[in-house]
């Protein structure tokens, strides 16, 4: 687990420091003497844990708080008692750590913040396994099973979309808009107004297409950035 | 009267020099630029400048032990918090800040 500290007290930067060299599963790896610093780490670096300092001056850990979208777990470290309610109304919050720090006191609240990570990975797990591996499709009045990966590639042709498969392509009546609200955003990929794509199927890419079996795919210029985001580059 | 101590960097040091020296450096450091600020702020007489400085400031008192001019710390912000500037808190402060400033001539 990995961890910053945010406090404007060098003596409480030092402190943090010293203890979390005491846990071999936690990692300092950086600290801040402002919460503005880290706000612009935080866009870039993703972190696991942050010791917070709350009375900081021009902007306090409540107020640096707010400002986080995909918060990490925090943990509140001060002198001052009088937050705490207020803090734990954030999920997020793991634990409030009243000065002078104790070795102790400090290892139980690390432990609550790396019981609360394997929980949220193991949730994170589950759902990704309850992701739907198939659908039914309605095709001459016969409800057709098709496996979700087996499906390379899904054309709009006017009312009907066709899925093409690994084994067999299906006309079916229905529209890219509907069909992509099934598709798990893992595999699958809009990549122009008439096409969705899956993307591990993808053999190669050019300026504007990608090759899909013996497809050539247009891909729009919107949609460029998301697909070369999605491919795992060397 | 208690006195600074440095019970809690030992804890903190686990018998490891290295580090007792640093956490000690730092105290040295940082104490006379907060001393230097809160009297600045006492003579500018702004209210939330003081309280800031002294909330610094008593984390000092605790991680030098001392626990009763910590918890008058806190009762000297408090005030300065409402709007008051209390003598005899304000003169126990400022004992506590000469006792801590001896002691750190000592180590």
């Amino acid at each position: 687990m990995n961890c910053i500290v945010i406090d404007d007290e060098k003596m409480a930067r030092v402190i943090i420091k010293t203890l979390c060299s005491e846990i071999d599963s936690l990692e300092l790896v950086e600290e801040f003497s402002d919460a503005i610093q880290a706000i612009k780490y935080l866009n870039e670096n993703q972190v696991d844990l942050i010791f917070l300092d709350i009375h900081m001056p021009n902007f306090s850990g409540l107020d640096f708080i707010k400002t986080l979208k995909n918060p990490p777990k925090i943990i509140f470290t001060t002198s001052d008692p009088k937050f705490a309610i207020e803090a734990f109304e954030y999920d997020f919050i793991v634990d409030y750590l009243l000065k002078p720090i104790e070795f102790p006191r400090f290892e139980k609240a690390v432990k609550k913040a790396q019981k609360e990570q394997i929980i949220k990975k193991e949730a994170s797990t589950n759902k990704v396994e309850e992701v739907k591996n198939d659908f039914y499709v309605n095709i001459d009045r016969r409800l057709i099973k098709i496996d979700l990966p087996s499906i390379y590639l899904i054309q709009s042709k006017g009312d009907y979309i066709n899925i093409k498969t690994e084994n067999k392509n299906y006309i079916v009546h229905s529209t890219l808009k509907k069909i992509e609200e099934k598709l798990p955003d893992s595999l699958f990929l809009k990549v122009h107004r008439s096409y969705i794509i899956n993307v591990k199927k993808i053999i190669d890419i050019e300026d504007n297409s990608v090759l899909i079996k013996k497809d050539v795919i247009p891909v729009s210029r919107s949609k460029r950035p998301e697909l070369m985001k999605r491919l795992d580059l060397l | 009267m208690e006195k600074p101590n440095l019970e809690y960097i030992n804890q903190l040091a686990r018998g490891e020099e290295d580090v007792k020296n640093t956490l000690i450096a730092v105290v040295k450091e940082e104490y006379p630029i907060e001393l230097e600020n809160y009297f600045k702020s006492l003579e500018n007489g702004n209210f939330k400048d003081i309280e800031d400085q002294v909330h610094r400031i008593k984390h000092k008192f605790s991680i030098l032990g001392l626990e009763i001019s910590y918890n008058k710390a806190v009762d000297f912000e408090l005030s300065l918090r409402e709007g008051e500037l209390n003598k005899d808190q304000k003169d126990d402060f400022e004992t506590t800040l000469k006792s801590i400033t001896k002691f750190l001539k000592t180590i």
